[in-house]
């Protein structure tokens, strides 16, 4: 672990309560450190590290006391985690959440406590509409946008007849929502598999069966190396395009694919190429420090740090003032590693949103480029079912 | 165009068959034999998997990478049963679970501190990356290479098990542990050996994989559940149960996903996951002891 300037990180099992001093911002950066999911945690801690990091460790000027720890993709340790953090750690405000469904789990908890939920990545509907939150802020996307970017592209391009694949969960559903939202033509078939199916043999042929033109999928994670390596052994990515939202085709995943994820088309409101100069900045100074290339998960943490640090900026010497912070954080209008930045009515960003092609760079790494703009300044499908001004 | 399909599902049914029939075999051995629960068995089928895929970038040959995958994932099964696992062999099975899953997590972290959290890339060898053109429609070419390997295993499995002195003993062992160490076999030695044979089997299962699976932390398990399911529909302890059993979950599991949400509808698809379990609950109610139980 890394000691950065002043900031003091705490490691949080068996440390005796800490003195609070009142000068200084306590963040508690609770995510998916070990474990299967931990690539996306240990992304957003190294992008929200290295953005504190060339703050001097400062947020709009306030020393910032970093708390990190493991929720290990576990509900139950997330809310423990949370609760601690709150009562012994005395945190200003929570960030690093990858999960939806340990945001949602975490959220009656910070809520009761009137503590922020800055959440880099997690931003499941229910917190986009009629449930939005005073304390809930989400720095990425309601998790459809991605999905819907993608649909707008496949629809742009002309495809009659897209197969859909998702896990059956929540998140699933959601995903093959926002696709049909802006892909207006036919339905070859629309599969959902168990969230823990490893092996696709049996849906790729009857996906082959089916005779598509263009293939749709969300699987994150380990799912999507799985279905993205079979798609291409199985003879199906030279036939039949492959598509999906970013999260199955970012940078934690294609260095274990590589060839098979080539040509594939997704939806994102970040690529690594964006052309804006904080961008031009970010992606070479994390590599640099951390030797790989950044995902998508990475850039959003490192604008959490650039949006919490206009806020405090912005609020001046009454930032501890909770709702004089979130006047401020409202009032956010940033510029950021994916372009211009803003927060709607229910605390979800309102931003631009791209096509990307997963391709092979001279030197053998594979990446994605930028095809074009999809969505200009997006706002999501809930926004309007929130109470909030 | 749907005899093809049918076909085409069976090739894939008998595929993830025998890939589970490579950690079953390992499993059903220790537990039966040895009557050690190990949940880490998981671990070993993810070692194997990391290990093949680093040795493959290292030696550039997919087929000495195996070998040697195999042969280090049994070399650190035998440390494991030496310094962790032969203390619990007298202790209830809930020790050895806690223990196991202790395993678990000490192999997951020593992955990520060697290889890091990120998944790593695993392809087939060149030669067996493409597709074969089976009547008319084409089927990659690895996937018949693990039916091979898994069919090729099993033979030699029986090989062992039916005609060596080691299987002898083996069986001597599984059919009455006191009985066979009175009569003088080293029995402590007989049961690192089993599991140093389980281990290399599900390295040899996760190395297999690796090129169709995300070579990830945690990728053993996704597995070990069906294992467990393969193994007590199979009868634990019989090496013919698990074979038959893997065929079965991975028919049954296969046949299940591909045609029940066609017919069904929602109701399939939430059908179709349960179809294994379903499968168990019936075989256990017909047969407790499971299809082919090893003699009491």
């Amino acid at each position: 672990m890394r000691r950065i300037g002043t900031m003091a990180v705490a490691v949080l099992c068996g440390v005796a309560a800490v003195p609070v001093d009142a000068e200084e911002l306590r963040i508690g950066l609770l995510t998916t450190l070990s474990g299967p999911g931990s690539g996306l945690g240990v992304d957003i801690r190294d992008g929200f590290k290295l953005g504190l990091e060339e703050k001097g460790g400062k947020l709009g000027g306030v020393a910032v006391a970093l708390v990190e720890a493991d929720d290990q993709r576990n509900p139950d340790v997330a809310v423990k985690l949370t609760d601690e953090m709150l009562s012994r750690e005395k945190i200003y405000l929570m960030t690093g959440q990858v999960w939806s469904n340990l945001a949602l789990a975490m959220m009656p908890t910070l809520a009761r406590a009137e503590t922020f939920f800055i959440s880099p990545n997690a931003g499941p509907s229910v917190l986009a509409g009629k449930q939005c939150s005073p304390w809930f802020f989400n720095t990425a996307w309601q998790n459809d946008n991605n999905h819907e970017a993608t649909g707008a592209w496949v629809q742009e391009k002309g495809y009659k007849n897209v197969y859909l694949l998702a896990p059956n969960y929540p998140a699933g559903k959601d995903a093959l929502t926002g696709f049909k939202r802006y892909y207006k033509g036919a339905v070859a078939g629309e599969v959902y598999t168990p969230l823990d199916q490893m092996d696709f043999a049996a849906e790729l042929a009857n996906l082959r069966a089916a005779g598509p033109d263009a293939t749709f999928i969300f699987f994150p994670g380990g799912q999507g190396i799985n279905f993205i390596k079979q798609y291409d052994q199985a003879g199906l990515k030279e036939q039949i395009p492959l598509f999906g939202a970013a999260f199955s085709f970012s940078q934690d995943i294609l260095p274990a694919v590589g060839d098979a994820a080539v040509g594939a088309v997704n939806g994102s409101q970040w690529s690594p190429d964006l052309d804006n100069p904080i961008n031009k900045a970010f992606v070479p100074a994390f590599q640099a420090k951390y030797g790989r290339l950044p995902s998508l998960y990475a850039a959003q943490a490192y604008d959490t740090v650039l949006i919490l640090d206009a806020a405090v900026a912005a609020a001046g010497a009454d930032w501890p003032d909770k709702d004089k912070f979130r006047e401020a954080l409202r009032a956010v209008r940033i510029e950021t590693s994916r372009g211009p930045f803003r927060f709607g009515n229910n605390h979800f960003p309102i931003q631009d949103f791209y096509a990307r092609e997963v391709v092979k760079l001279d030197d053998g790494t594979v990446t994605n480029r930028l095809l074009g703009k999809v969505f200009s300044d997006h706002q999501d499908a809930y926004a309007a079912e929130c109470a909030m001004p | 165009m749907d005899a093809l399909l049918v076909l085409q599902q069976t090739l894939n049914g008998l595929q993830l068959g025998v890939m589970l029939f490579l950690m079953a075999a390992g499993l059903t051995l220790v537990f039966g034999i040895m009557d050690l629960i190990n949940l880490a068995h998981g671990s070993f089928y993810m070692l194997g998997a990391y290990l093949a895929a680093w040795l493959t970038g290292l030696l550039g040959a997919f087929l000495p990478a195996l070998a040697l995958a195999m042969l280090l994932t049994g070399l650190v099964g035998i440390l494991v049963e030496l310094t962790t696992l032969r203390r619990l062999y007298a202790r209830d099975h809930l020790f050895q679970v806690l223990a196991t899953f202790g395993l678990i997590l000490t192999f997951n972290e020593l992955i990520a501190v060697l290889f890091g959290v990120q998944p790593i890339f695993a392809s087939p060898p060149p030669a067996l990356s493409g597709q074969v053109t089976l009547l008319g429609a084409p089927y990659p070419a690895f996937r018949l290479a693990i039916i091979a390997v898994g069919a090729l295993t099993a033979l030699a499995l029986w090989w062992l098990i039916a005609r060596t002195r080691l299987g002898m003993l083996i069986r001597a062992g599984a059919d009455n542990r006191e009985m066979a160490a009175a009569l003088g076999v080293d029995v402590a030695r007989l049961y690192t050996l089993v599991f140093a044979l389980g281990a290399a089997l599900a390295a040899l299962a996760g190395a297999m994989a690796g090129p169709i699976l995300a070579v990830r932390i945690g990728m053993g398990e996704d597995i070990l559940i069906l294992t467990f399911v393969v193994i007590v529909i199979g009868g634990i302890g019989s090496i013919r149960g698990a074979f038959v059993g893997a065929l079965l979950i991975g028919l049954v599991d296969t046949f299940g996903r591909a045609f029940l949400p066609a017919l069904l509808g929602a109701a399939g698809t939430s059908l179709a996951s349960m179809a294994i379990y379903i499968l168990m609950a019936l075989v256990l109610g017909f047969r407790p002891r499971g299809l082919f139980p090893a003699p009491a």
